[in-house]
């Protein structure tokens, strides 16, 4: 298990005091300013080394991200806009930094920012997300009023501001061009892509978007080195974790943990085991709605890592770890994510607003068992015609939950169409 | 889901004064000629103020950011958290229904919901007062299931437990937001697996639960004045909120002092228009023996209105619950905001309070 000492989320369920002297008092904002004045060039390269992956889903490398940002301004600002939308589900590990330790956030923006050349930073927040806005701002505020933010941002001569907006409401503005058509105040509907945010994002400008916890984690990586995050976790999977597990646990929790954590120790020691013992266990969503599912069995001994869970089949995504017993209807599940995807498709292109209404109401047939066997490859089928032919990959993640469900669980569907089937002999 | 607007349009719209600074501000956080970006934390205040969006408050924002009324419009239906329709008097219930909430029982709440507010989302209450519906994945999985009421997040519910919570909204209580069985946020309710060494203890709610108690506006409408306005990324001195934001950065951030700094100040400026109609009611210098209630009690009154009734003479529910019509106006002319009493009905709510003293 992970030991206190290296955890970088001290305050992530907000006991201890959560104000800028308390944050202070537990080492943030340590010589902010010193890290500055090492250069764009160490703080890159020194993030390349940590070998820390996006947090928020897709694991692409943060420290390479980075460096797409234009060395030199060619007279147009540059900006670095954070992804606060969290809004898939099963996720809610960033809403624990935003109102409990809110100062990694702040600080790793500025870090951040002026690794890429940004004198301006956005964070975008989901609209529900109310009292977490506030408790940010309320720090944003702090940090003004200390000169932490603002002209000469924590002594290091470089001028930062720091901007709190949000959304209202709608999944699609996590995807990271979608986020920035919304923070341009308009409706959220993601971009063709090229060209990528570094080239023309925000207004036109080179922008990078990056995950709450990516910016938030990169302080204390660049304060006690890339080696110690490096050091955590299987090659290519660096690093410490939020996972939040929830559902059918004992005790559902978030909880910062090392990467490559086995699953069965994740839910032991900070779960308490799952409802009604391991043999209970009947499928795991390891990270998020958008990821296929996994069967019970096979997931006892999985490591939580991108490249593990990959090889299951499934992947980390957000670590947003959905289990369910015994007592889940399966097949509900994965229609209730199919409606998820239906009300939260954008409409821009054909294959999803079309087919994830399709997908549900096939889903609901299946729920109740009545359709015909054939019509579970017809399904799968479809799946395979929204899969990659959209804009972003809100189609993608719409079509993933029920190629998982298929594929682990096809016999229980099978079953409930020839129950179904017999049920209504029996009648006549 | 069809989202269109309501048959039933109000004329106009305005926002308070409060709050028009307040969407001012928003509007400077954005690069000049692209102030129209600020669309949507300005769209939710109107919301805020109004309980949902009206046809004149879309319109309204559209001027103020100079955008064409199909562009504000096309924003407004596009983004669910805007209630395009009027919702509960005193709350809209927002159960979170997808997966993680679902198989931990959100199928409860949504039948509480249906029994004590009506069969369909979006649909009134018998008595007004309850709207609800169901929305998707609201980002506290951990605490499932959830709903979101007004401002705040009750967590860690029970069906029984949102029957009692809709139970006291009726009665003009405000249940304390956060998890609903004994956790504190998001650690494992059996105790802390990790982060031991930081277990203080020193805050009794963790920080969402006690913004709502601080401020006491969970299930308000919001007018500007809940909390002093700071806005600190708004540099030019011309601007309007800029010397108030400088203001209050020098006073130390605690609501007190500022809501009796600020409260003679507007008692004494109404006076000389005092209207015939206005007739100053029987006041108190100090709360009788036995200590002031607690005005905030009363749903539309937040720590700020208290402080400012307090000042004007007021501490007893059964005060407020005598006032006559002229001596509304007198009290509706002396706080920022006129037709408020009426609107939230302080003198029945007061009753009420009065009663179960």
């Amino acid at each position: 298990m992970l030991k206190d000492e290296n955890r970088i989320f001290t305050n992530l369920y907000g006991m201890h005091d959560r104000t800028l002297k308390g944050a202070q008092a537990r080492g943030h904002w340590d010589g902010t300013g010193a890290i500055i004045k090492k250069g764009r060039d160490w703080i890159i390269n020194e993030m390349k080394a940590s070998g820390l992956r996006g947090r928020g889903g897709a694991g692409f490398p943060t420290g390479l991200k980075w460096s797409f940002m234009p060395k030199e301004s060619d007279g147009r600002p540059a900006y670095l806009v954070v992804n606060a939308d969290e809004s898939e589900p099963g996720t809610c590990k960033d809403r624990e930094i935003m109102r409990h330790d809110p100062h990694t956030l702040i600080e790793g923006c500025l870090i951040a920012s002026f690794a890429m050349n940004a004198n301006a930073c956005y964070i975008y927040i989901r609209g529900e997300y109310i009292r977490e806005k506030e408790a940010l701002q309320a720090a944003i505020d702090e940090c003004y009023e200390a000169g932490l933010v603002g002209p000469n941002a924590a002594k290091s001569g470089w001028p930062f501001d720091i901007y709190l907006t949000h959304g209202a409401g709608a999944y699609i503005c996590g995807e990271e061009t979608a986020l920035l058509e919304s923070l341009e105040g308009k409706k959220g509907m993601p971009r063709m892509k090229p060209p990528f945010p570094a080239g023309a994002g925000l207004y036109g400008c080179p922008t990078t978007v990056n995950n709450v916890e990516s910016i938030a984690v990169v302080p204390t990586i660049l304060r006690r080195g890339g080696d110690w995050f490096a050091g955590m976790g299987r090659p290519n999977n660096a690093g410490t974790k939020l996972f939040a597990i929830s559902g059918h646990v004992n005790n559902p929790c978030v909880v910062e943990e090392e990467m490559s954590i086995s699953f069965e120790e994740l839910i032991e020691k900070h779960c308490g085991g799952i409802r009604g013992g391991w043999d209970n266990l009947k499928a795991v969503i390891p990270g998020g709605s958008s990821v296929p599912c996994v069967r019970g069995e096979n997931m006892r001994d999985a490591v939580m890592d991108f490249d593990a869970l990959k090889e299951k089949g499934s992947s980390l995504g957000t670590a947003a770890v959905i289990v369910m017993d015994n007592s889940t209807d399966m097949i509900k599940a994965i229609w209730r994510l199919s409606k998820f995807y239906k009300h939260e498709s954008c409409g821009q292109c054909t294959p999803c607003r079309e087919g994830t209404g399709w997908m549900m109401r096939v889903m609901a047939r299946l729920v109740e068992g009545n359709a015909s066997v054939e019509e579970i490859d017809m399904l799968l089928d479809v799946t395979k015609q929204v899969e990659g032919h959209t804009i972003c990959a809100l189609g993608d993640a719409a079509a993933w939950p029920i190629q998982g469900l298929i594929k682990n669980f096809r016999d229980e569907i099978e079953d409930r169409i020839k129950d179904k089937r017999m049920a209504g002999m029996a009648a006549e | 889901m069809l989202r269109r607007l309501y048959h039933d349009q109000p004329e106009t719209f305005a926002f308070t004064p409060d709050n028009q600074k307040w969407a001012e501000a928003q509007m400077k956080k954005f690069p000049e000629g692209r102030e129209a970006s600020a669309i949507i934390p300005i769209l939710w205040r109107a919301q805020e103020q109004e309980g949902w969006l009206s046809r004149p408050a879309i319109e309204h924002v559209a001027a103020m950011l100079d955008l064409a009324y199909i562009r504000a419009l096309e924003v407004a239906s596009f983004y669910f958290m805007f209630q395009l329709q009027p919702v509960g008097s005193v709350a809209h219930i927002q159960v979170c229904g997808t997966l993680s909430c679902m198989i931990c029982g959100a199928e409860d709440l949504i039948g509480v919901c249906q029994d004590k507010i009506a069969d369909k989302a979006h649909a009134l209450s018998a008595d007004g007062k309850f709207s609800w519906e169901e929305v998707e994945c609201l980002g506290s999985c951990a605490n499932a299931p959830m709903a979101q009421i007004g401002k705040d997040y009750y967590e860690d519910l029970t069906a029984e437990r949102l029957g009692e919570i809709i139970d006291e909204l009726a009665a003009g209580r405000v249940p304390t937001p956060g998890p609903q069985n004994g956790r504190f946020a998001a650690e494992p309710l059996k105790g802390l697996t990790s982060l031991k060494g930081y277990d203080s203890g020193k805050t009794k709610f963790n920080a969402s639960a006690q913004l709502a108690t601080d401020i006491g506006d969970t299930v308000k409408r919001i007018d500007g004045t809940e909390v002093p306005l700071l806005a600190p990324w708004v540099k030019d001195t011309k601007a309007a909120p800029s010397p108030k934001a400088k203001a209050t950065k020098t006073t130390p951030k605690t609501e007190k002092p500022k809501a009796a700094k600020k409260a003679p100040a507007k008692k004494a400026a109404p006076k000389p228009q005092a209207a015939a109609a206005e007739v100053q009611p029987a006041t108190l210098k100090a709360p009788r023996q036995g200590g002031a209630d607690d005005l905030k009690k009363i749903s539309g009154v937040g720590p700020k209105l208290e402080g400012v009734l307090n000042d004007l003479g007021f501490w007893h529910f059964d005060q407020i619950a005598k006032w006559t019509a002229d001596e509304i106006a007198w009290v509706d002319s002396r706080l920022k905001f006129k037709g408020r009493i009426a609107r939230d009905n302080w003198m029945a709510q007061a009753a009420d309070l009065a009663k179960a003293k």
